[in-house]
Protein backbone atom coordinates (compact mmCIF):
# COMPACT_ATOMS: atom_id res chain seq x y z
CA UNK A 1 0.00 0.00 0.00
CA UNK A 2 3.14 2.03 0.90
CA UNK A 3 4.24 2.11 -2.59
CA UNK A 4 1.17 2.06 -4.43
CA UNK A 5 0.44 5.79 -2.55
CA UNK A 6 4.16 6.76 -3.18
CA UNK A 7 3.42 6.40 -7.10
CA UNK A 8 0.03 8.18 -6.73
CA UNK A 9 2.01 10.84 -5.26
CA UNK A 10 4.74 10.80 -8.01
CA UNK A 11 1.57 11.37 -10.32
CA UNK A 12 1.93 8.59 -12.58
CA UNK A 13 -1.66 7.18 -12.32
CA UNK A 14 -3.73 10.40 -13.71
CA UNK A 15 -4.17 7.94 -16.58
CA UNK A 16 -5.87 4.73 -16.17
CA UNK A 17 -5.88 2.29 -19.25
CA UNK A 18 -9.57 1.32 -18.98
CA UNK A 19 -10.53 4.95 -19.46
CA UNK A 20 -8.96 4.59 -23.16
CA UNK A 21 -11.65 2.33 -24.28
CA UNK A 22 -13.42 5.08 -23.59
CA UNK A 23 -11.58 7.59 -25.67
CA UNK A 24 -12.53 8.91 -29.27
CA UNK A 25 -9.59 8.63 -31.15
CA UNK A 26 -11.22 9.78 -34.80
CA UNK A 27 -14.30 12.52 -34.67
CA UNK A 28 -17.33 11.10 -36.57
CA UNK A 29 -16.17 13.18 -39.61
CA UNK A 30 -12.91 12.90 -39.76
CA UNK A 31 -13.22 8.93 -39.34
CA UNK A 32 -16.05 8.95 -42.62
CA UNK A 33 -13.71 11.33 -44.59
CA UNK A 34 -10.42 9.53 -43.76
CA UNK A 35 -8.60 8.01 -46.86
CA UNK A 36 -5.12 6.70 -47.28
CA UNK A 37 -3.16 8.99 -50.16
CA UNK A 38 -2.96 6.05 -52.83
CA UNK A 39 -6.06 5.22 -52.09
CA UNK A 40 -8.29 5.40 -55.22
CA UNK A 41 -11.45 6.35 -55.65
CA UNK A 42 -14.19 3.94 -56.62
CA UNK A 43 -17.88 3.63 -58.12
CA UNK A 44 -19.79 0.59 -56.51
CA UNK A 45 -21.82 0.84 -59.60
CA UNK A 46 -18.87 -0.26 -61.20
CA UNK A 47 -18.83 -4.00 -61.11
CA UNK A 48 -16.11 -6.69 -62.33
CA UNK A 49 -15.80 -10.36 -62.46
CA UNK A 50 -12.46 -11.98 -61.18
CA UNK A 51 -11.80 -15.58 -62.21
CA UNK A 52 -8.96 -16.49 -59.42
CA UNK A 53 -8.87 -20.35 -60.48
CA UNK A 54 -5.60 -20.28 -62.91
CA UNK A 55 -3.76 -17.40 -60.99
CA UNK A 56 -1.70 -17.52 -58.00
CA UNK A 57 -2.83 -15.43 -54.81
CA UNK A 58 0.06 -12.84 -55.40
CA UNK A 59 -1.67 -12.70 -59.14
CA UNK A 60 -4.85 -12.55 -57.61
CA UNK A 61 -4.16 -9.75 -55.45
CA UNK A 62 -2.24 -7.36 -58.58
CA UNK A 63 -5.32 -8.17 -60.09
CA UNK A 64 -8.00 -6.61 -57.53
CA UNK A 65 -5.72 -3.62 -57.44
CA UNK A 66 -5.59 -2.72 -60.75
CA UNK A 67 -9.48 -3.06 -61.19
CA UNK A 68 -9.33 -0.54 -57.45
CA UNK A 69 -7.39 1.34 -59.79
CA UNK A 70 -9.62 1.73 -62.94
CA UNK A 71 -12.81 2.51 -60.52
CA UNK A 72 -14.23 -0.69 -60.08
CA UNK A 73 -16.06 -0.82 -56.46
CA UNK A 74 -17.64 -4.38 -57.04
CA UNK A 75 -15.60 -6.98 -57.54
CA UNK A 76 -17.46 -11.04 -57.46
CA UNK A 77 -14.53 -13.25 -56.76
CA UNK A 78 -15.02 -16.69 -58.04
CA UNK A 79 -12.88 -19.64 -58.09
CA UNK A 80 -10.72 -18.81 -54.97
CA UNK A 81 -9.84 -22.63 -54.49
CA UNK A 82 -8.90 -21.83 -51.00
CA UNK A 83 -5.58 -20.64 -51.85
CA UNK A 84 -3.98 -18.72 -49.10
CA UNK A 85 -3.27 -14.64 -48.65
CA UNK A 86 -6.37 -13.67 -50.69
CA UNK A 87 -7.74 -9.95 -50.65
CA UNK A 88 -4.68 -9.13 -48.03
CA UNK A 89 -3.78 -5.17 -47.84
CA UNK A 90 -7.08 -3.49 -49.23
CA UNK A 91 -6.65 -0.18 -47.71
CA UNK A 92 -9.46 1.00 -49.71
CA UNK A 93 -13.78 1.45 -49.93
CA UNK A 94 -14.40 -1.79 -52.04
CA UNK A 95 -17.32 -4.63 -52.15
CA UNK A 96 -15.80 -7.61 -52.82
CA UNK A 97 -18.08 -11.16 -53.26
CA UNK A 98 -16.12 -14.34 -52.93
CA UNK A 99 -17.67 -17.46 -53.87
CA UNK A 100 -15.75 -19.63 -52.44
CA UNK A 101 -13.42 -20.32 -49.57
CA UNK A 102 -10.12 -18.72 -48.56
CA UNK A 103 -7.23 -20.98 -47.45
CA UNK A 104 -5.09 -19.31 -44.35
CA UNK A 105 -4.34 -15.47 -43.99
CA UNK A 106 -7.70 -14.18 -46.05
CA UNK A 107 -8.55 -10.56 -46.04
CA UNK A 108 -5.46 -9.85 -43.20
CA UNK A 109 -3.91 -6.15 -43.06
CA UNK A 110 -7.32 -4.74 -44.34
CA UNK A 111 -9.01 -0.93 -44.04
CA UNK A 112 -11.95 -0.35 -45.59
CA UNK A 113 -13.52 -2.86 -47.92
CA UNK A 114 -16.76 -5.06 -47.19
CA UNK A 115 -16.25 -8.32 -47.89
CA UNK A 116 -18.57 -11.01 -48.54
CA UNK A 117 -17.34 -15.27 -48.09
CA UNK A 118 -19.86 -17.66 -49.52
CA UNK A 119 -17.34 -20.65 -48.13
CA UNK A 120 -15.17 -21.51 -45.37
CA UNK A 121 -11.88 -19.65 -44.13
CA UNK A 122 -8.99 -20.57 -43.33
CA UNK A 123 -6.61 -19.58 -40.07
CA UNK A 124 -5.44 -15.96 -39.58
CA UNK A 125 -8.56 -14.80 -41.37
CA UNK A 126 -8.83 -10.79 -41.13
CA UNK A 127 -5.93 -10.45 -39.03
CA UNK A 128 -5.43 -6.94 -38.04
CA UNK A 129 -8.11 -5.89 -39.72
CA UNK A 130 -8.85 -2.24 -39.34
CA UNK A 131 -12.21 -1.18 -40.62
CA UNK A 132 -14.80 -2.45 -42.90
CA UNK A 133 -16.60 -5.99 -42.79
CA UNK A 134 -15.79 -9.39 -43.25
CA UNK A 135 -19.03 -11.76 -43.59
CA UNK A 136 -18.17 -15.64 -43.62
CA UNK A 137 -21.10 -17.85 -44.17
CA UNK A 138 -19.48 -20.89 -43.67
CA UNK A 139 -17.24 -21.72 -41.27
CA UNK A 140 -13.91 -20.30 -39.99
CA UNK A 141 -10.04 -21.97 -38.76
CA UNK A 142 -8.52 -20.96 -35.65
CA UNK A 143 -6.91 -17.34 -34.79
CA UNK A 144 -9.84 -15.99 -36.17
CA UNK A 145 -9.70 -12.29 -36.27
CA UNK A 146 -6.53 -12.03 -34.36
CA UNK A 147 -5.19 -8.58 -33.60
CA UNK A 148 -8.04 -6.69 -35.28
CA UNK A 149 -8.67 -3.37 -34.42
CA UNK A 150 -11.97 -2.60 -35.90
CA UNK A 151 -14.81 -3.22 -38.42
CA UNK A 152 -17.02 -6.01 -38.04
CA UNK A 153 -15.68 -9.72 -38.37
CA UNK A 154 -18.72 -12.29 -38.81
CA UNK A 155 -18.72 -15.92 -38.98
CA UNK A 156 -22.29 -17.50 -39.50
CA UNK A 157 -20.52 -20.70 -38.68
CA UNK A 158 -18.13 -22.61 -36.47
CA UNK A 159 -14.86 -20.76 -35.39
CA UNK A 160 -11.42 -22.70 -34.37
CA UNK A 161 -9.20 -21.88 -30.89
CA UNK A 162 -7.69 -18.76 -30.53
CA UNK A 163 -10.14 -16.17 -31.75
CA UNK A 164 -10.06 -12.44 -31.42
CA UNK A 165 -6.56 -13.20 -29.23
CA UNK A 166 -4.82 -9.77 -29.07
CA UNK A 167 -8.08 -8.28 -30.11
CA UNK A 168 -7.60 -4.19 -29.97
CA UNK A 169 -11.10 -3.14 -31.31
CA UNK A 170 -14.05 -3.62 -33.35
CA UNK A 171 -16.49 -6.60 -33.44
CA UNK A 172 -16.52 -10.04 -33.77
CA UNK A 173 -19.67 -12.18 -34.51
CA UNK A 174 -20.38 -16.25 -34.76
CA UNK A 175 -23.14 -18.07 -35.39
CA UNK A 176 -22.22 -21.35 -34.06
CA UNK A 177 -19.29 -22.57 -31.37
CA UNK A 178 -15.54 -21.33 -31.22
CA UNK A 179 -12.92 -23.37 -29.98
CA UNK A 180 -10.18 -22.88 -26.82
CA UNK A 181 -8.31 -19.59 -25.26
CA UNK A 182 -10.26 -17.23 -27.73
CA UNK A 183 -9.77 -13.51 -26.56
CA UNK A 184 -6.39 -14.41 -24.97
CA UNK A 185 -4.98 -10.86 -24.42
CA UNK A 186 -7.87 -9.08 -25.58
CA UNK A 187 -7.50 -5.81 -24.97
CA UNK A 188 -10.82 -3.55 -26.28
CA UNK A 189 -13.42 -4.43 -28.96
CA UNK A 190 -16.57 -6.93 -28.10
CA UNK A 191 -16.57 -10.46 -29.61
CA UNK A 192 -20.04 -12.42 -29.53
CA UNK A 193 -20.76 -16.37 -29.78
CA UNK A 194 -23.89 -17.55 -30.13
CA UNK A 195 -22.69 -20.88 -29.24
CA UNK A 196 -20.70 -23.02 -26.88
CA UNK A 197 -17.28 -21.34 -25.88
CA UNK A 198 -13.88 -23.38 -25.59
CA UNK A 199 -12.03 -23.53 -22.95
CA UNK A 200 -9.94 -20.62 -21.40
CA UNK A 201 -12.12 -18.18 -22.80
CA UNK A 202 -10.67 -14.62 -22.65
CA UNK A 203 -7.25 -15.95 -20.81
CA UNK A 204 -5.42 -12.87 -19.41
CA UNK A 205 -8.10 -10.20 -20.82
CA UNK A 206 -7.00 -6.55 -20.68
CA UNK A 207 -10.36 -4.90 -21.66
CA UNK A 208 -13.58 -5.86 -23.95
CA UNK A 209 -16.40 -7.74 -23.49
CA UNK A 210 -17.14 -11.49 -24.45
CA UNK A 211 -21.27 -12.12 -24.96
CA UNK A 212 -21.47 -16.17 -25.33
CA UNK A 213 -24.92 -17.72 -26.31
CA UNK A 214 -24.20 -21.12 -24.91
CA UNK A 215 -22.44 -23.10 -22.68
CA UNK A 216 -18.42 -22.04 -22.11
CA UNK A 217 -16.20 -25.20 -21.43
CA UNK A 218 -14.29 -22.84 -19.06
CA UNK A 219 -12.91 -18.96 -18.01
CA UNK A 220 -9.50 -18.09 -18.66
CA UNK A 221 -7.07 -16.98 -15.79
CA UNK A 222 -8.75 -12.83 -14.52
CA UNK A 223 -11.69 -13.59 -17.05
CA UNK A 224 -14.48 -12.68 -14.95
CA UNK A 225 -18.71 -12.83 -15.42
CA UNK A 226 -20.03 -9.14 -15.92
CA UNK A 227 -23.61 -7.98 -15.43
CA UNK A 228 -25.78 -7.61 -19.00
CA UNK A 229 -27.05 -3.74 -18.59
CA UNK A 230 -29.26 -2.70 -20.93
CA UNK A 231 -26.85 -1.09 -22.94
CA UNK A 232 -25.56 -4.35 -23.73
CA UNK A 233 -29.19 -5.90 -24.56
CA UNK A 234 -29.79 -2.94 -27.13
CA UNK A 235 -26.20 -3.31 -28.76
CA UNK A 236 -26.85 -7.09 -28.74
CA UNK A 237 -30.07 -6.76 -30.56
CA UNK A 238 -28.46 -4.42 -32.76
CA UNK A 239 -25.51 -5.88 -34.41
CA UNK A 240 -26.88 -9.55 -34.15
CA UNK A 241 -30.09 -8.08 -36.31
CA UNK A 242 -27.88 -6.30 -38.92
CA UNK A 243 -26.15 -9.42 -39.56
CA UNK A 244 -29.21 -11.58 -39.41
CA UNK A 245 -28.13 -13.71 -36.53
CA UNK A 246 -29.90 -15.00 -33.47
CA UNK A 247 -29.05 -15.62 -30.25
CA UNK A 248 -30.65 -19.59 -29.26
CA UNK A 249 -31.99 -18.77 -26.19
CA UNK A 250 -32.35 -14.76 -26.57
CA UNK A 251 -30.00 -12.12 -25.84
CA UNK A 252 -31.18 -11.55 -22.50
CA UNK A 253 -29.76 -14.82 -21.53
CA UNK A 254 -26.27 -14.52 -22.79
CA UNK A 255 -23.30 -14.28 -20.80
CA UNK A 256 -21.17 -11.54 -20.47
CA UNK A 257 -17.36 -11.89 -19.52
CA UNK A 258 -15.21 -9.14 -18.87
CA UNK A 259 -11.53 -8.55 -17.52
CA UNK A 260 -11.55 -9.01 -13.61
CA UNK A 261 -8.48 -6.83 -13.94
CA UNK A 262 -6.30 -8.65 -10.84
CA UNK A 263 -3.36 -10.05 -12.65
CA UNK A 264 -1.59 -7.40 -14.32
CA UNK A 265 -0.87 -3.74 -12.86
CA UNK A 266 -3.55 -1.51 -13.80
CA UNK A 267 -1.22 1.72 -14.55
CA UNK A 268 0.70 3.86 -17.06
CA UNK A 269 3.53 3.38 -15.88
CA UNK A 270 6.68 2.92 -17.84
CA UNK A 271 9.02 0.25 -16.73
CA UNK A 272 11.43 2.55 -15.58
CA UNK A 273 8.98 4.17 -13.39
CA UNK A 274 7.97 0.48 -11.95
CA UNK A 275 11.41 0.33 -11.07
CA UNK A 276 11.54 3.51 -8.82
CA UNK A 277 7.69 2.53 -7.24
CA UNK A 278 8.58 -1.11 -6.69
CA UNK B 1 6.31 -27.27 -40.73
CA UNK B 2 5.12 -30.25 -42.33
CA UNK B 3 2.17 -30.98 -43.61
CA UNK B 4 0.02 -34.16 -43.13
CA UNK B 5 -3.33 -35.48 -45.33
CA UNK B 6 -5.47 -38.52 -45.45
CA UNK B 7 -8.18 -39.76 -47.01
CA UNK B 8 -10.48 -42.69 -46.78
CA UNK B 9 -13.10 -43.97 -49.03
CA UNK B 10 -15.97 -46.07 -47.47
CA UNK B 11 -17.72 -48.92 -48.95
CA UNK B 12 -15.36 -48.87 -52.25
CA UNK B 13 -11.53 -48.66 -53.15
CA UNK B 14 -9.94 -45.59 -55.52
CA UNK B 15 -7.22 -44.51 -56.76
CA UNK B 16 -5.16 -43.70 -53.66
CA UNK B 17 -2.15 -43.19 -55.29
CA UNK B 18 -3.48 -40.38 -57.45
CA UNK B 19 -5.52 -38.82 -54.87
CA UNK B 20 -2.78 -38.91 -52.25
CA UNK B 21 -0.34 -37.54 -54.54
CA UNK B 22 -2.56 -34.54 -55.52
CA UNK B 23 -3.05 -33.83 -51.83
CA UNK B 24 0.64 -33.93 -51.24
CA UNK B 25 1.89 -32.02 -53.97
CA UNK B 26 -0.55 -29.29 -53.16
CA UNK B 27 1.09 -28.96 -49.50
CA UNK B 28 4.52 -28.81 -51.01
CA UNK B 29 5.16 -25.38 -49.63
CA UNK B 30 5.06 -26.90 -45.96
CA UNK B 31 7.72 -29.27 -46.04
CA UNK B 32 9.99 -30.02 -49.77
CA UNK B 33 12.60 -32.40 -47.65
CA UNK B 34 10.80 -35.32 -48.17
CA UNK B 35 7.64 -37.04 -49.15
CA UNK B 36 5.96 -40.43 -47.75
CA UNK B 37 2.51 -42.40 -48.24
CA UNK B 38 1.28 -44.99 -46.33
CA UNK B 39 -1.46 -46.45 -48.57
CA UNK B 40 -4.08 -49.42 -47.92
CA UNK B 41 -4.71 -51.56 -50.95
CA UNK B 42 -6.60 -54.73 -51.02
CA UNK B 43 -5.62 -57.03 -47.92
CA UNK B 44 -3.73 -60.35 -48.73
CA UNK B 45 -5.26 -63.24 -47.09
CA UNK B 46 -4.17 -65.96 -45.20
CA UNK B 47 -0.96 -66.01 -44.41
CA UNK B 48 0.76 -63.41 -47.12
CA UNK B 49 2.25 -60.06 -46.06
CA UNK B 50 3.89 -57.46 -48.03
CA UNK B 51 6.90 -56.25 -46.92
CA UNK B 52 7.97 -52.68 -48.26
CA UNK B 53 12.18 -51.95 -47.20
CA UNK B 54 15.47 -50.45 -48.13
CA UNK B 55 18.82 -51.30 -47.91
CA UNK B 56 20.78 -48.47 -48.41
CA UNK B 57 19.45 -44.33 -47.98
CA UNK B 58 19.18 -42.35 -51.58
CA UNK B 59 22.08 -40.42 -50.54
CA UNK B 60 24.18 -43.31 -50.25
CA UNK B 61 24.02 -43.75 -53.66
CA UNK B 62 26.24 -41.10 -54.69
CA UNK B 63 28.65 -42.46 -52.87
CA UNK B 64 31.48 -43.98 -54.49
CA UNK B 65 30.87 -47.63 -56.90
CA UNK B 66 31.01 -49.73 -54.25
CA UNK B 67 27.22 -49.00 -53.16
CA UNK B 68 25.45 -50.36 -56.00
CA UNK B 69 27.57 -53.47 -55.50
CA UNK B 70 26.50 -53.62 -51.83
CA UNK B 71 22.96 -52.92 -51.81
CA UNK B 72 23.22 -56.06 -54.13
CA UNK B 73 24.69 -58.25 -51.65
CA UNK B 74 22.26 -56.72 -48.80
CA UNK B 75 19.46 -57.61 -50.84
CA UNK B 76 20.76 -61.15 -51.39
CA UNK B 77 21.17 -61.68 -47.68
CA UNK B 78 17.25 -60.16 -46.93
CA UNK B 79 16.34 -62.89 -48.91
CA UNK B 80 18.26 -65.58 -47.76
CA UNK B 81 17.08 -64.70 -44.24
CA UNK B 82 13.38 -64.72 -44.88
CA UNK B 83 13.78 -68.01 -46.57
CA UNK B 84 15.62 -69.23 -43.15
CA UNK B 85 13.20 -68.75 -40.99
CA UNK B 86 10.40 -70.15 -43.41
CA UNK B 87 8.70 -67.63 -45.56
CA UNK B 88 8.24 -67.93 -49.28
CA UNK B 89 9.02 -65.17 -51.41
CA UNK B 90 6.36 -64.75 -53.62
CA UNK B 91 6.77 -61.23 -55.39
CA UNK B 92 9.72 -59.67 -55.48
CA UNK B 93 9.38 -56.16 -57.36
CA UNK B 94 12.42 -53.44 -57.33
CA UNK B 95 11.15 -49.89 -56.62
CA UNK B 96 14.23 -48.17 -56.88
CA UNK B 97 18.19 -49.67 -56.88
CA UNK B 98 17.65 -49.22 -53.02
CA UNK B 99 13.98 -50.03 -52.12
CA UNK B 100 12.32 -53.11 -52.64
CA UNK B 101 7.92 -54.41 -52.46
CA UNK B 102 7.82 -58.41 -51.64
CA UNK B 103 4.90 -60.06 -50.93
CA UNK B 104 6.02 -63.28 -48.51
CA UNK B 105 3.97 -66.05 -47.59
CA UNK B 106 5.22 -66.53 -43.96
CA UNK B 107 3.55 -68.13 -40.79
CA UNK B 108 6.44 -67.40 -38.36
CA UNK B 109 7.06 -64.36 -35.62
CA UNK B 110 6.97 -61.30 -37.26
CA UNK B 111 8.89 -59.84 -35.03
CA UNK B 112 11.75 -61.81 -34.77
CA UNK B 113 11.75 -61.75 -39.47
CA UNK B 114 11.63 -58.17 -38.31
CA UNK B 115 14.63 -57.77 -36.69
CA UNK B 116 16.39 -60.76 -38.54
CA UNK B 117 16.13 -58.38 -41.41
CA UNK B 118 16.87 -55.54 -40.20
CA UNK B 119 20.46 -56.94 -39.30
CA UNK B 120 21.42 -56.45 -42.15
CA UNK B 121 23.44 -53.49 -42.62
CA UNK B 122 21.54 -50.84 -44.27
CA UNK B 123 18.27 -52.37 -44.24
CA UNK B 124 15.13 -50.92 -42.83
CA UNK B 125 11.67 -51.99 -42.92
CA UNK B 126 9.36 -49.31 -43.60
CA UNK B 127 6.16 -51.77 -42.82
CA UNK B 128 5.15 -55.17 -43.02
CA UNK B 129 1.53 -55.92 -43.09
CA UNK B 130 -1.61 -57.89 -44.88
CA UNK B 131 -3.13 -53.75 -46.41
CA UNK B 132 -0.17 -51.73 -45.91
CA UNK B 133 2.43 -50.08 -48.18
CA UNK B 134 4.53 -47.50 -46.92
CA UNK B 135 6.59 -45.61 -49.50
CA UNK B 136 8.75 -42.81 -48.68
CA UNK B 137 11.65 -41.00 -49.99
CA UNK B 138 13.89 -37.65 -50.85
CA UNK B 139 12.28 -34.69 -52.72
CA UNK B 140 8.38 -33.70 -53.48
CA UNK B 141 4.64 -35.91 -53.91
CA UNK B 142 5.50 -35.99 -57.74
CA UNK B 143 9.10 -36.93 -58.06
CA UNK B 144 8.00 -40.02 -55.28
CA UNK B 145 4.84 -40.83 -56.81
CA UNK B 146 6.87 -41.35 -60.20
CA UNK B 147 9.75 -42.86 -58.85
CA UNK B 148 7.84 -45.27 -57.03
CA UNK B 149 5.09 -45.84 -59.48
CA UNK B 150 1.86 -44.56 -57.47
CA UNK B 151 -0.32 -43.84 -59.86
CA UNK B 152 -3.31 -46.09 -60.05
CA UNK B 153 -2.77 -47.45 -57.04
CA UNK B 154 -6.28 -48.80 -55.84
CA UNK B 155 -7.03 -48.70 -52.05
CA UNK B 156 -9.71 -47.71 -49.39
CA UNK B 157 -7.42 -45.48 -47.17
CA UNK B 158 -4.36 -43.70 -47.29
CA UNK B 159 -2.17 -40.82 -44.99
CA UNK B 160 0.78 -38.66 -46.32
CA UNK B 161 3.33 -36.59 -45.28
CA UNK B 162 5.43 -33.73 -46.73
CA UNK B 163 8.20 -33.24 -44.69
CA UNK B 164 10.69 -30.11 -43.47
CA UNK B 165 13.27 -31.64 -41.21
CA UNK B 166 13.61 -29.67 -37.81
CA UNK B 167 14.72 -32.02 -35.71
CA UNK B 168 16.72 -34.96 -37.37
CA UNK B 169 18.24 -35.83 -40.91
CA UNK B 170 17.26 -35.55 -44.66
CA UNK B 171 16.78 -38.87 -45.43
CA UNK B 172 14.38 -42.29 -45.93
CA UNK B 173 14.49 -43.09 -42.25
CA UNK B 174 13.54 -39.27 -40.77
CA UNK B 175 10.63 -39.40 -43.54
CA UNK B 176 6.83 -40.13 -42.50
CA UNK B 177 4.78 -41.93 -42.15
CA UNK B 178 5.97 -44.60 -39.47
CA UNK B 179 5.04 -47.68 -39.29
CA UNK B 180 4.23 -49.35 -36.14
CA UNK B 181 6.65 -51.46 -35.53
CA UNK B 182 6.05 -54.76 -35.11
CA UNK B 183 1.84 -54.22 -35.22
CA UNK B 184 0.72 -55.17 -39.10
CA UNK B 185 -0.80 -52.62 -41.02
CA UNK B 186 -0.48 -49.37 -38.37
CA UNK B 187 1.40 -46.16 -39.86
CA UNK B 188 1.34 -42.69 -38.75
CA UNK B 189 1.81 -38.89 -39.47
CA UNK B 190 2.18 -36.34 -37.52
CA UNK B 191 2.72 -32.54 -37.39
CA UNK B 192 3.83 -30.74 -34.29
CA UNK B 193 6.29 -31.14 -31.33
CA UNK B 194 6.02 -34.17 -28.29
CA UNK B 195 8.51 -32.60 -25.68
CA UNK B 196 8.03 -35.52 -23.67
CA UNK B 197 9.91 -37.48 -26.39
CA UNK B 198 12.62 -38.86 -24.80
CA UNK B 199 10.63 -40.51 -21.64
CA UNK B 200 7.96 -41.80 -23.71
CA UNK B 201 10.81 -43.38 -25.95
CA UNK B 202 12.30 -44.67 -22.68
CA UNK B 203 9.65 -46.13 -21.31
CA UNK B 204 8.73 -47.66 -24.62
CA UNK B 205 12.45 -49.33 -25.43
CA UNK B 206 12.34 -50.67 -21.77
CA UNK B 207 8.96 -52.19 -22.78
CA UNK B 208 10.68 -54.08 -25.92
CA UNK B 209 10.08 -52.00 -28.69
CA UNK B 210 12.06 -50.39 -31.05
CA UNK B 211 13.06 -47.42 -32.70
CA UNK B 212 14.59 -46.55 -35.96
CA UNK B 213 14.95 -42.56 -35.78
CA UNK B 214 14.90 -39.96 -33.80
CA UNK B 215 12.11 -38.46 -34.71
CA UNK B 216 9.23 -37.37 -32.45
CA UNK B 217 6.32 -38.77 -34.73
CA UNK B 218 7.96 -42.23 -34.53
CA UNK B 219 7.00 -42.20 -30.93
CA UNK B 220 3.39 -41.89 -31.33
CA UNK B 221 3.00 -44.94 -33.63
CA UNK B 222 5.03 -47.18 -31.19
CA UNK B 223 2.90 -45.69 -28.35
CA UNK B 224 -0.36 -46.15 -29.94
CA UNK B 225 0.97 -49.76 -31.37
CA UNK B 226 1.64 -50.66 -27.62
CA UNK B 227 -1.40 -49.67 -26.03
CA UNK B 228 -3.37 -52.12 -28.84
CA UNK B 229 -0.95 -54.75 -27.94
CA UNK B 230 -2.07 -54.42 -24.69
CA UNK B 231 -5.80 -55.10 -25.78
CA UNK B 232 -7.03 -51.22 -26.14
CA UNK B 233 -9.26 -50.01 -29.54
CA UNK B 234 -7.78 -47.86 -31.74
CA UNK B 235 -10.06 -44.55 -30.48
CA UNK B 236 -9.14 -45.55 -26.77
CA UNK B 237 -5.36 -45.65 -27.14
CA UNK B 238 -5.96 -42.40 -29.37
CA UNK B 239 -8.01 -40.56 -26.35
CA UNK B 240 -4.99 -41.37 -24.10
CA UNK B 241 -2.67 -40.61 -26.30
CA UNK B 242 -3.79 -36.77 -25.51
CA UNK B 243 -3.23 -36.97 -21.93
CA UNK B 244 0.19 -38.93 -22.20
CA UNK B 245 1.77 -36.94 -24.99
CA UNK B 246 3.33 -33.53 -24.43
CA UNK B 247 3.64 -31.11 -26.56
CA UNK B 248 1.84 -29.46 -29.83
CA UNK B 249 0.70 -31.84 -32.15
CA UNK B 250 -2.11 -32.88 -34.37
CA UNK B 251 -1.41 -36.76 -35.93
CA UNK B 252 -3.38 -39.04 -38.24
CA UNK B 253 -2.59 -42.65 -37.89
CA UNK B 254 -4.62 -45.64 -39.87
CA UNK B 255 -4.98 -49.75 -39.34
CA UNK B 256 -6.07 -52.12 -41.98
CA UNK B 257 -9.57 -50.62 -41.76
CA UNK B 258 -9.67 -47.48 -40.15
CA UNK B 259 -8.17 -43.52 -40.53
CA UNK B 260 -7.86 -41.55 -37.14
CA UNK B 261 -7.11 -38.19 -36.21
CA UNK B 262 -6.10 -36.69 -32.98
CA UNK B 263 -5.50 -32.63 -31.72
CA UNK B 264 -3.93 -31.57 -28.69
CA UNK B 265 -5.61 -29.97 -26.15
CA UNK B 266 -3.91 -26.15 -27.39
CA UNK B 267 -5.14 -27.18 -30.91
CA UNK B 268 -1.68 -25.32 -32.14
CA UNK B 269 -1.21 -27.40 -34.98
CA UNK B 270 -3.74 -27.11 -37.98
CA UNK B 271 -5.95 -29.59 -39.55
CA UNK B 272 -9.00 -29.40 -41.58
CA UNK B 273 -11.79 -31.91 -42.27
CA UNK B 274 -13.95 -33.09 -45.05
CA UNK B 275 -16.58 -36.02 -44.43
CA UNK B 276 -19.24 -37.38 -46.53
CA UNK B 277 -20.95 -40.57 -46.45
CA UNK B 278 -18.66 -41.67 -49.13
CA UNK B 279 -15.37 -40.37 -48.75
CA UNK B 280 -13.72 -38.54 -45.82
CA UNK B 281 -10.27 -36.29 -46.22
CA UNK B 282 -8.39 -34.65 -43.69
CA UNK B 283 -5.10 -31.95 -44.81
CA UNK B 284 -2.92 -29.55 -43.18
CA UNK B 285 -4.54 -27.29 -45.69
CA UNK B 286 -7.85 -27.13 -47.58
CA UNK B 287 -6.01 -26.47 -50.71
CA UNK B 288 -5.04 -30.43 -50.30
CA UNK B 289 -8.47 -31.02 -49.70
CA UNK B 290 -9.62 -28.92 -52.98
CA UNK B 291 -6.95 -30.03 -54.99
CA UNK B 292 -9.41 -34.05 -55.02
CA UNK B 293 -12.30 -31.71 -54.95
CA UNK B 294 -11.91 -28.80 -56.68
CA UNK B 295 -15.84 -27.98 -56.36
CA UNK B 296 -17.36 -26.18 -53.13
CA UNK B 297 -17.37 -28.37 -50.06
CA UNK B 298 -18.39 -27.68 -46.50
CA UNK B 299 -15.18 -28.11 -44.47
CA UNK B 300 -14.26 -27.21 -40.80
CA UNK B 301 -11.45 -27.32 -37.81
CA UNK B 302 -11.72 -30.48 -35.30
CA UNK B 303 -11.45 -28.78 -31.94
CA UNK B 304 -8.72 -29.20 -28.99
CA UNK B 305 -8.12 -32.44 -27.46
CA UNK B 306 -10.86 -34.35 -30.40
CA UNK B 307 -10.54 -37.90 -31.28
CA UNK B 308 -12.31 -38.89 -34.47
CA UNK B 309 -12.41 -42.47 -36.29
CA UNK B 310 -13.78 -43.81 -39.19
CA UNK B 311 -13.98 -46.97 -40.75
CA UNK B 312 -13.60 -48.12 -44.31
CA UNK B 313 -16.41 -50.25 -44.25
Amino acid sequence: MALRTKSHEMGMHTEQLAGRTQQRFFSPEESDNFTYADSFDVDFNKRAELDAGPLSSKEVNLKLRELLSKGYGTVVMKNPGAKHAIAVGILNRLNLHIEGSLGYFGCGLIDGPNIRIKGRVGWSCAENMMAGTVVIEKNAGSTFGAAIRGGDLVCMGDVGARMGIDMKGGTILVGGRAGAFCGFMMQRGRMVILGDAGKNLGDSMYDGTIYVGGKIDGLGVDAVPGEMTQLDIDWLNRKLKQYGLKAPKGVENMQKIVAGRQLWNYDNLEPAEKKIVL
Amino acid sequence: MCGIAGLIHRGKTGDIGTEMTAMLQSLKHRGPDSTGYALYGKPLKGNEIMIRFKVAEQDDMKKGFDIHHQVVDRREQVDKRIKELGGTILEANEATEYAFRYKVSFDGDRRKLADYMEDVEGAEILSMGHGLELVKDLGDAARVASQYKLKGFSGTHALGHTRMATESDVDIRSAHPYWAYPFADVSVVHNGQLTNYWNGRRALERRGHRFMSNCDSELIAVYLADKMQQGAELKDAMADSIEELDGVFTYLVATSDSLGMAKDTMAAKPMVLYESDKFIALASEEVAIRSVFPHEIDTFDPYEGEVRVWKSS
